[in-house]
């Protein structure tokens, strides 16, 4: 399967341009096999792929703006700025990118704080931005997210913060004792990323086999499958088959 | 015999022979090593599940036990997991539909109109109207099935066999409408991204009409049934008891929380699909107990009854999947010869008029349509309690990641807090009452 993660050798020739946000490869000008229809190994990428790298500027508009400045007010500009390394506004939602040390603090103060009250935490959940698209995933831009979605029953207002790990260091500190409901979130969390929450009261698989290998919902996670006749036709497992990206 | 009682092993008093020492295991003592600790004189740790009748699905528990009085309750979970979420990912972003719709199997249609509604804010489009209210009608319709279930299995464990034949007779005209309206009776892929896979069929309206008629009389029956019954009141009555704090520290939403008290229900306070403008209250109780969520249960199947009513009225003629073609799915679906397939008329077209029709067809079946970059998260309010997407697009064919927040995964954690220090029967009762899903638990 061709992917964006071998964009690196993708020769410029062949029609990929590589600047270091989207690029486009693959179409008519594919070599090395015999389709030229141009399905086989066309490649589009938006820029920064899955993981969008820009940061919204201020006012965010709507209750953004409130929920941004009440958190401001709550854990103080300095740990604020340490704490959130952007934000994204994007299709109405807003997102904080959260450094993990100060994780703990933040959900503290977003619950507690009367101008906040971030009472239920809707779902936690990982996402594996491995070969998304964009820069490859490494220390500077790690890959294994921790997405915490935060409602205000009081306000009606959600948010979300984002947590991001990389899989040598997966460790996010578990906020179960702020919220006792994302226990199991977190369990499943770790169960299908292997992101480690620290603190969490009894962190085991949840969906998987106590004794599973691997973490399932990784993107790097070999997907297994056997080809299937049907038909006199061969159809391959689906990780092997054509991408039409 | 000269064994004696040893205080540092007193399960094997020994003595010398000529043999060497000879340890002879006692017994009878118990009242003896027990001495100051804790645990009681009957504690028996029982697992039950996860093949039960009593369980509500696949549902492990393991229970510790003073005599009858439940002291700690684990649940076990995880038989059912089917890694939906990560098949969707290497599906194109119409085939989702098929998958996500098998999650909570008993709200199928909640799990298609939510997924679908991720897709279209990612694509920054919007249902026709006509597709919006046949997708609320047909949510609703899906609603009082999962509840008259939910009353049916709930009653079947609590030994009420005649809220179980009734609940599913009930639900079974549910079945039928949606059978006729989607083609299944459940698993429908009905809602697609854009807007649904086909109108509605000739006579369902009128067929919808009839069950609002007959419905109101059956939900009295339930309560002439059960609701006056003792032995109902008994069972639920102060059993699986969660306030609201308990509810907001453990995130159980639905009739759990509205049986506690907070009238929090997305229809109303995040409004989708137009529910801002239909008239339904949202019934709540104020027990906090298994009694107060069977109470809310059966008022919203009233109120569903007066939604799909209004959404009657308010069907206009139109289209019911976006114009663009480079979304909406080409052919619409007609009953041939071979049975259920692509319309003669769409294939006439794509085969012998239109060269372009044919790419878009081919492109869309084989290729999918691309989905711009971004996240969403969308929350509806499912029979259950929130049903949440969160899904992530990298700007190709195929989901990056689709997260379910099922309310039964959630909701489920809350059974040890309700069932603790309270009789072994009344786990069934409290279980019962969470109503979880299986299917959506494990997804």
């Amino acid at each position: 399967m061709t992917g964006p993660g071998d964009r690196s050798d993708a020769d410029p020739a062949q029609g990929a341009q590589a600047p270091s946000d989207g690029f486009r490869k693959g179409a008519f000008g594919v070599t090395g096999s015999g389709d030229t229809s141009g399905f086989g190994g066309l490649v589009r990428v938006e820029p920064g792929g899955a993981v969008a790298l820009h940061s919204t500027e201020r006012p965010y508009g709507g209750y953004f703006d409130e929920v941004t400045d009440a958190l401001i007010e709550a854990v103080g500009e300095a740990t604020y700025a340490a704490a959130v390394r952007r934000v994204l506004v994007d299709r109405g939602e807003i997102t904080y990118f959260v450094e993990r040390e100060h994780l703990l603090t933040l959900v503290q103060a977003l619950r507690d704080d009367e101008a906040l009250r971030f009472e239920l935490c809707s779902s936690v959940s990982g996402v594996d931005y491995l070969d998304s698209g964009g820069p490859a995933a490494g220390p500077h831009r790690p890959r294994l997210h921790a997405v915490y979605h935060l409602t205000s029953m009081t306000y009606r207002r959600r948010i979300r913060l984002e947590v991001a790990v990389t899989a040598e260091d997966p460790h996010v500190p578990s906020v179960t004792s702020v919220y006792p409901t994302a226990d199991w979130h977190e369990r499943e969390t770790f169960d299908m990323f292997g992101i480690v929450f620290d603190g969490h009261p009894a962190l085991t698989r949840i969906l998987m086999p106590d004794d599973w290998d691997g973490h399932p919902q990784r993107k790097d996670y070999p997907l297994g499958g056997v080809p299937v006749e049907y038909h006199d036709a061969t159809i391959p497992p689906p990780d092997t088959r054509r991408s039409y990206r | 015999m000269s064994t004696t009682y040893n205080p540092a092993d007193p399960y094997a008093g020994s003595r010398e022979t000529t043999e060497g020492r000879v340890y002879t295991v006692t017994g009878g003592d118990w009242d003896l090593t027990i001495g100051g600790d804790a645990v009681g004189e009957e504690r028996l740790v029982v697992n039950m599940g996860p093949q039960h009748p009593s369980t509500h699905g696949v549902l492990r528990l393991v229970l510790d036990l003073e005599g009858e009085t439940v002291t700690k309750a684990r649940v076990v979970i995880g038989y059912l997991h089917t890694g939906i979420e990560k098949n969707v990912e290497y599906r194109n972003w119409v085939q989702g539909t098929t998958f996500v719709t098998r999650m909570d199997y008993l709200a199928p249609l909640y799990n298609e109109a939510a997924y679908c509604m991720a897709v279209e804010k990612l694509l920054g489009i919007e249902a026709p109207q006509r597709a919006q209210t046949i997708r609320l009608l047909v949510m609703e319709i899906n609603r009082i099935a999962s509840h008259l279930v939910g009353l049916a299995t709930g009653g079947m464990e609590l030994g009420a066999l005649t809220a179980m034949t009734n609940g599913f007779r009930e639900r079974e005209m549910c079945l039928d409408l949606l059978e006729e309206i989607t083609g299944l009776r459940m698993n429908h892929a009905y809602i697609r991204p854009g807007g649904l896979a086909q109108d509605l069929p000739e006579g369902a309206v009128e067929h919808i009409r009839e069950f609002l008629e007959v419905m109101p009389a059956r939900v009295a029956d339930f309560h002439r049934l059960l609701t006056g019954q003792p032995i109902w009141q008994r069972r639920l009555k102060d059993v699986g008891y969660l306030d609201v704090t308990g509810c907001l520290a453990l995130g159980a939403t639905g009739p759990i929380l509205r049986a506690a008290g907070l009238p929090w229900d997305l229809r109303k306070v995040e409004p989708y699909l137009g529910y801002e403008t239909y008239d339904f209250e949202v019934p709540t109780a104020d027990t906090a107990d298994a009694w107060g969520r069977y109470l809310v249960r059966m008022a919203e199947v009233n109120e569903s009854l007066k939604l799909i009513a209004q959404a009657l009225d308010r069907l206009e003629p139109g289209p019911v999947m976006v114009e663009d073609r480079k979304i909406a799915w080409p052919a619409q679906l007609s009953l041939g010869a071979d049975g259920m397939g692509n319309s003669l008329e769409h294939v006439r077209h794509i085969m012998g008029q239109s060269m372009e029709a044919l790419i878009h067809h081919f492109k869309l079946v084989t290729e999918g349509f691309r989905v711009p970059a971004g996240q969403v998260y969308v929350p509806i309010e499912s029979p259950r309690g929130e049903l949440g997407y969160h899904v992530v697009s990298d700007g190709s064919t195929r989901p990056w990641r689709v997260h379910v927040r099922d309310p039964s995964f959630v909701n489920l954690q809350a059974t040890a807090a309700m069932s603790e220090g309270g009789m072994i029967a009344d786990v069934i009762a409290a279980i019962a009452s969470i109503d979880p899903v299986m299917g959506g638990v494990d997804r």
